[in-house]
């Protein structure tokens, strides 16, 4: 159980921004991710939370190798792909997979929902055309809760909800060890996300998946992830247990997210004095110096905060990771945070 | 509140949609086509058109055996008038005798022939050509697109009627080593030339916003080699604006045929066309209308209906742009 499945070391992705149509010049680069570390135990879920584009789709892209980091290490059962070509990648494509975050684009059109699920096992060469492959995609069309009658419709027949399940089976068709799942359900309706929600759960029970989810407010992850960590513009600002992170919070970042997140008890909602954030994310092309949330920060101290750059590691009683240099103390936390315990 | 619902709504599973969408919204874009294109009744009339067109050019010496006409080579001075002029249409000969005592009405039949083998031809040749090179540049990106878009726009650039013209002098007996033969081939492959730029242009854009599309990406994360992704994910997506483009393409290469045809580009006497019935009109057209009016009309009705049937195909294939 504790044991990595995927180790990332200081991982870099930027995309360089280029100007000129023939004799072309770099120009600058958006930071999009910028020197991650965290491990993906076996067997657990892993929650990847922060706003919109603060490079999690960059990070699951990373992972499942879909593209090439600027630098730094990532391992698969303890050895290093991050350099590792194409073809050389490709047995090990079967032991990761990715749902996307649009069933309406990440499902071809021109595509029976038979063809698209069949996919994996044709790319592989795993058997052969014929009824076998064609009971194979129909207990995977079952096993998400489709009916396998439906094997010769388009995805446009389905409802996101349909199709996203769709997206399921394709990703659990070669039995991967690793499923990177990117926000599987912010497309979908409040009352679909709880049915692909367990889905996915119950699948990681029934076949040991280990999940990577993303997602871009912590109000989904909580009964998803054993752990969860939080990025900001390229970093992650905290990682640490689903219930420390929910009941302790540590970075004042996460402090805020929490603030967002509807609460069921109105009155104590009330009692909590909401920390709600100022001003917008600023530019990945051009991050604040050293914390990068120092900008928007209630517990900003100039000199400190915008010189040395804090670093991811132990704060507070709990085993959870925070990289600020003044968390937030469990005086701040039971007086701010809806979440936690009263 | 969402995570809240998780533990309540295992039940429900099933329920939503699994049935219903096949009496509501399970159309398939090709029954939405059909129904769109069957609504839209002067589009069916031009297809009606296009199809008698090209029936016209397929089974010619049967038509033309059909209405007792003679062969449309076949000079007869007998049926020239008294002082060897052309003669106007009469029962026998509805569209008149040209200048050497051909039957007008039967070369109109066989200049369908050469103007659509020509304009299908070069249509197809350009799609083709553009498509392949379209789809290399567009998922390849990088040097490779440069190089074959620098390329397009030099095609672009050729100064295309004396282009035509030079080729069609050049290539008179033959030229490439015999790959470009004489007649029609060389219109044929002036057109192409000219033409898959533009093909190729159209479909780079497309192929670089499909293969940001999500379905791509999963590909690429099953493993999937290049090969497979262009033919297997992006060709099928790009069939509906291949047909609506080679339906553009057609009339305008028939055109193209008839002007180049016109200006003595690949003229071949034994064939017919009506670019080059009308070029041989133009001398006499005081003397003898009928001699370019009617293959002027044929040309006309042929690529009007082309268009139309273009125009519908676009709308029906495409839902967004109709009304
Ligand atoms: N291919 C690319 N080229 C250039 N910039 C990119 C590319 N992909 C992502 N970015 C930039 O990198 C940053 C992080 O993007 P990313 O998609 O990882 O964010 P995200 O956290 O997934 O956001 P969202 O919640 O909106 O999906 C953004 O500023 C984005 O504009
Ligand atoms: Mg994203």
């Amino acid at each position: 159980m504790s044991e990595a499945l995927v180790e990332v070391r200081d991982l870099v992705k930027h995309f360089p921004i280029r100007k000129g149509i023939i004799f072309t010049k770099q120009v600058g680069a958006v930071q999009a991710v910028d020197g991650v570390s965290f491990d993906v135990m076996r067997g657990e879920t892993l929650g990847l939370v922060g706003e919109s584009g603060c490079g999690k789709s960059t990070t699951a892209r990373l992972m499942t190798k879909l593209i090439e980091p600027t630098s730094g290490s990532m391992k698969w059962e303890g050895r290093e792909i991050a350099g590792l070509s194409r073809r050389e990648m490709v047995p090990l494509r079967r032991e990761m997979q990715m749902i996307f975050q649009d069933p309406y684009s990440s499902l071809n059109p021109r595509k029976t929902v038979g063809t698209i699920i069949a996919e994996p096992f044709k790319i592989h060469g795993i058997g052969d055309d014929g009824p076998q492959r064609k009971k194979q995609v129909q207990e995977l069309m079952e096993r998400v809760g489709l009916n396998p009658e439906h094997y010769n419709r388009l995805p446009h027949e389905f409802s996101g909800g349909q199709r996203q399940r769709i997206g399921v089976a394709r990703a659990i068709a070669l039995k991967p060890k690793l499923i990177v799942a990117d926000e599987p359900v912010s497309a979908l309706d409040v009352s679909i996300q709880a049915q692909v929600l367990n889905l996915l759960r119950e699948l990681q029970r029934d076949l040991g998946l280990t999940i990577v989810f993303i997602a871009h407010d912590l109000s989904v992850v909580k009964h998803m992830c054993d752990r969860i960590a939080v990025m900001y513009l390229g970093k992650v600002v905290e990682l640490a247990s689903s219930e420390e992170l929910y009941s302790h919070p540590r970075h004042p970042y996460t402090g805020a997210l929490l603030s967002a997140v509807p609460v069921p008890d109105p009155r104590l909602a009330r009692q909590k004095q909401r920390q709600v954030l100022g001003g917008d994310v600023p530019s990945p092309t051009n991050p604040p110096n050293a914390c990068r949330f120092h900008t928007r920060c209630p517990k900003f101290v100039e000199g400190h905060c915008n010189v040395e750059e804090p670093q991811l590691d132990k704060k507070g009683g709990g085993g959870g990771l925070a990289a600020c240099h003044y968390p937030l103390s469990d005086d701040e936390v039971a007086r701010r945070v809806p979440t936690a315990a009263a | 509140m969402s995570t809240g619902a998780s533990e309540t709504l295992l039940e429900s599973e099933q329920a939503p949609g699994a049935e219903v969408p096949g009496e509501i919204a399970a159309r398939s874009p090709r029954e939405l086509f059909w129904r769109r294109l069957k609504r839209d009744k002067v589009a069916l009339v031009a297809l009606g058109i296009v199809l008698a067109m090209v029936a016209m050019a397929i089974f010619a010496p049967l038509i033309v055996k059909l209405f007792g006409l003679p062969d449309p080579n076949i000079q007869n001075d007998d049926l020239l008038g008294d002082f060897g002029e052309p003669t106007g249409p009469t029962s026998a000969h509805w569209f008149g005798v040209d200048e050497r005592g051909r039957d007008v009405a039967s070369r109109v039949i066989y200049g369908a022939r050469g103007s659509l083998e020509v304009a299908f031809i070069a249509t197809f040749l350009s799609v083709t050509i553009g498509t392949v090179v379209g789809m290399i540049a567009g998922y390849y990106r990088g040097w490779a697109d440069t190089a074959l878009s620098r390329v397009m726009d030099l095609f672009l650039a050729f100064p295309v009627l004396v282009l035509a013209v030079g080729l069609g002098v050049a290539c008179a007996d033959g030229c490439l080593g015999g790959v470009i033969q004489p007649g029609l081939n060389v219109v044929i492959f002036v057109i192409t030339l000219t033409t898959w730029p533009y093909i190729a242009r159209i479909m780079r854009g497309q192929v670089l916003s499909l293969r940001e599309r999500e379905f791509v990406e999963a590909s690429r994360s099953l493993g999937a080699p290049d090969r497979r992704i262009i033919f297997r994910e992006i060709l099928p997506n790009l069939v509906a604006p291949i047909v609506v483009y080679s339906t553009v393409l057609i009339p305008q290469n028939i055109l193209y045929e008839a002007a180049l045809s016109f200006l003595g580009v690949g003229v071949d006497p034994s064939k017919p066309s009506w670019g080059a019935m009308i070029s041989d009109a133009t001398s006499i057209f005081e003397d003898a209308w009928w001699f370019m009016t009617f293959p002027g009309l044929a040309l006309l009705i042929t690529v009007l209906a082309f268009n139309i049937v273009g125009d519908g195909l676009q709308d029906a294939l495409n839902p967004r742009t109709s009304r």
